[in-house]
């Protein structure tokens, strides 16, 4: 069963087609990577599939809930890694941690394990507002994998890490079996080596879908053009 | 649960609600003495400026509730997370109820000591049944109406211009049950006619809510 | 045909106020605003709750045409406020000499309510995206309408408190009386439901247009076969808007939109 299948998917915000007519499936443990111009409808792909926005036509299934009838039904499921770290700036890393762990019903121990593994144990206890913008997105990480989503939904999952940094959130948020991936991305050369699948988006249609071995990286670029 | 423990965390850590809240009604207790030119007040004109000022003060709580919110993604956050959504409406209300008893424990001491003629005493166990009435009052309305104005332009204006006629009948209810408290004289009595019509205000505001709280967070 | 009832109906009421209907005995002429001030205060707060019903139906449906009723029903309920609060002012300035009186707890009632629906617009256009405005400003129809009759009770209450007064006192009206006031009543209500039906169709005709227009734009980029798609599509909306116009009887307009189907 595939973990997310789309057939005919349409967007709008107000009069704009965001996305119309876009289909993909996507099997357990794959990486769909997703390329496009700024306001191809990347963004509204991935709130889509995380149940955030709901779709205008088509259907959509992810984790076998059709949406957005039965969203409920895989909240807690998906992790989504957008470009806000959607997190309270006020509290500090913990806090904020704490707090979906509550939300997610996550062990605490697992939030101080995270902290560890990703370097922050040193900041965890000062306000998110005070913190750099590389310390904010690994927070973000670790908020996004917390509760061991079994699809992640990553939006330039790397930007604002240094290279230390991304050996650091590369075991969370990298390949491994049973997680299924659909990441964006504006890097040809690093996007297409960990795709299975390469999708590119243009003014909301479906431009480029293909497997990763028949897909080069002019193609890509020719998409920003 | 863990909602509400964040939001207290946040106000704590921020502080800026409450004690603005509270700061706001002692202020405006100043300017009622002046703008009325009276240094003390009993019955209708002291039920009245009560109300008013909790009123207002409570607005600003009310339009901070959220903000946090819409403006640093917890919404997004809170729809991701396997809850129900009426859990939210729920931590936020108590969260308001609370700054609103918080302001009341400053603002009604304040008011006994600045304006008000007879003493608070013996009316404090009838005018705490009152308080407690109107407060679940503007929650329930002051929720709803943060919920609805967040995420809109010029949030700042448009929650006062609705949450102030909806609280009209509050402000009717809290200020003519408190009035004979606040009188002169022999202490008068509790009128049940008005702690009913609050209380059923208060349900059926808290059912409204309730009932369409789930429409708001959505996209 | 709901405009040419709601005519025949004014009509009636009008010949009624002015030729049957007794004077009154104290008031004397003035006294014959009550048949105007009266319905439309009623049918103005019945399109504020029916606002209210309608928004319901939109929430539980998604269906947005249920959300474009409640708009239209609410938007013509505040204009037939104006019109109630600006003749409730003549007459009491006229029976009791002052332009507004407090101790009249129907008119304060209608004030307060009147200022609430008066930010439904204001709350609407502050928000961006069609679907959530659509889906807020139906909450706020829901919530409103549910405020009407409770701050009716809540008013009367408090001015009862001041001072008792007997309730329903249009059911003493001598039965001339009684009679033009229905009527009347009736042709508020008629005059109501046609400004709704218009204000729908245009409404309905203008996002046709510009359904319509948006194809247009479309249709020089298109490769030839699309274009006839588009076409076709151009020119079915253009037929819907010119049909809903025309059965609202604003024909000029259609003749723009047919014109350019």
């Amino acid at each position: 069963m595939p973990v997310v299948q789309v057939e005919g998917l349409a967007r709008r915000y107000g009069e704009r087609e965001a996305l119309s007519d876009v289909s993909l499936r996507l099997q357990s443990g794959q990486t769909l990577v997703v390329f496009g111009p700024n306001g191809a409808g990347k963004t509204t792909l991935l709130r889509v599939l995380a149940t955030l926005l709901r779709p205008h036509a088509g259907s959509v299934e992810v984790l076998g809930a059709p949406l957005p009838q039965q969203a409920w039904s895989v909240r807690g499921r998906i992790g989504l890694l957008g470009h806000e770290p959607l997190l309270y700036r006020e509290l500090t890393a913990r806090e904020n941690l704490r707090f979906h762990a509550r939300l997610h019903r996550v062990k605490l121990s697992r939030v101080d394990e995270l902290l560890e593994r990703l370097g922050l144990d040193g900041r965890a206890d000062e306000p998110l507002r005070t913190l750099s913008r590389g310390m904010v997105q690994r927070a973000a990480v670790a908020r996004a994998v917390l509760h061991e989503p079994e699809l992640l939904l990553l939006d330039e999952p790397r930007a604002n890490l240094d290279p230390a940094a991304i050996e650091l959130v590369e075991p969370l948020i990298g390949p491994a079996p049973g997680r299924t991936r659909v990441i964006c991305s504006h890097d040809p050369h690093g996007g297409i080596s960990e795709a299975d699948q390469v999708l590119g988006l243009r003014a909301g249609c479906v431009a480029l879908l293909r497997e990763r071995a028949r897909v080069s990286v002019e193609e890509i670029a020719g998409l920003y053009r | 649960m863990a909602v509400l423990r964040k939001e207290l965390l946040v106000e704590l850590r921020t502080l800026e609600s409450v004690p603005g809240m509270a700061l706001f009604a002692v202020t405006t207790f100043v300017v009622f003495h002046f703008a009325l030119n009276r240094s003390s007040v009993d019955a209708d004109l002291a039920a009245g400026i009560l109300w008013v000022t909790l009123l207002f003060a409570s607005m600003l709580g009310i339009n901070r509730l959220f903000v946090a919110d819409a403006d640093q993604g917890g919404f997004d956050a809170f729809l991701l997370a396997p809850v129900d959504r009426t859990a939210m409406l729920a931590a936020k209300a108590l969260a308001l109820l609370i700054y609103v008893v918080a302001l009341e424990l400053v603002a009604v001491p304040a008011f006994a000591l600045l304006l008000l003629e007879p003493s608070i005493g013996h009316a404090l166990p009838g005018l705490l049944a009152v308080l407690a009435l109107g407060d679940l009052g503007i929650v329930a309305i002051g929720t709803m109406v943060a919920a609805l104005t967040v995420r809109t332009r010029a949030r700042d204006l448009l929650g006062p211009l609705l949450a102030l006629p909806l609280l009209v009948p509050v402000v009717i209810g809290g200020a003519r049950a408190s009035s004979p408290l606040l009188a002169l004289g022999p202490p008068g009595g509790l009128s049940a006619r008005w702690l009913l019509t609050l209380g059923l205000y208060d349900l059926l505001f808290g059912l409204i809510a309730y009932a369409l709280f789930d429409f708001l967070v959505e996209d | 045909m709901l405009a040419f009832c709601t005519l025949a109906a004014m009509a009636v009421a009008l010949a009624l106020v002015f030729f049957y209907a007794p004077l009154d005995a104290e008031q004397g002429f003035l006294q014959k605003i009550f048949y105007v001030h009266v319905p439309l205060a009623i049918v103005s707060l019945c399109g504020f709750v029916a606002g209210g019903v309608l928004a319901i139906a939109h929430l539980r449906s998604g269906d947005a045409r249920w959300d474009a009723r409640s708009y239209v029903a609410i938007h013509t309920s505040l204009i037939f406020g104006v019109a109630t609060l600006i003749t409730g002012s003549i007459w009491a300035k006229g029976s009791w000499g002052h332009w507004w009186v407090w101790d009249e707890p129907t008119l304060v009632s209608f004030l307060i309510v009147f200022l609430l629906y008066a930010t439904y617009q204001p709350l609407r256009f502050a928000i961006e995206d069609a679907e959530r405005q659509a889906r807020y400003a139906s909450v706020f129809a829901v919530t409103a309408g549910a405020f009407v009759p409770m701050n009716f009770i809540a008013v009367r209450l408090a001015s009862a408190y001041v001072h008792p007064r007997v309730l329903g006192s249009t059911s003493n009206l001598p039965p001339s009386m009684a009679l033009t006031f229905l009527v009347a009543l009736l042709a508020v209500a008629l005059l109501y439901a046609t400004l709704c039906a218009y204000e729908l169709a245009a409404k309905r005709a203008r996002s046709q247009l510009r359904a319509l227009r948006r194809a247009m734009e479309l249709a020089p980029h298109s490769p030839d076969a699309a274009g006839d798609a588009v076409g076709a599509r151009a020119r079915e909306a253009g037929a819907g808007a010119a049909g809903s116009m025309a059965s609202a009887g604003l024909t000029s307009t259609a003749t723009i939109s047919g014109r350019a189907g």
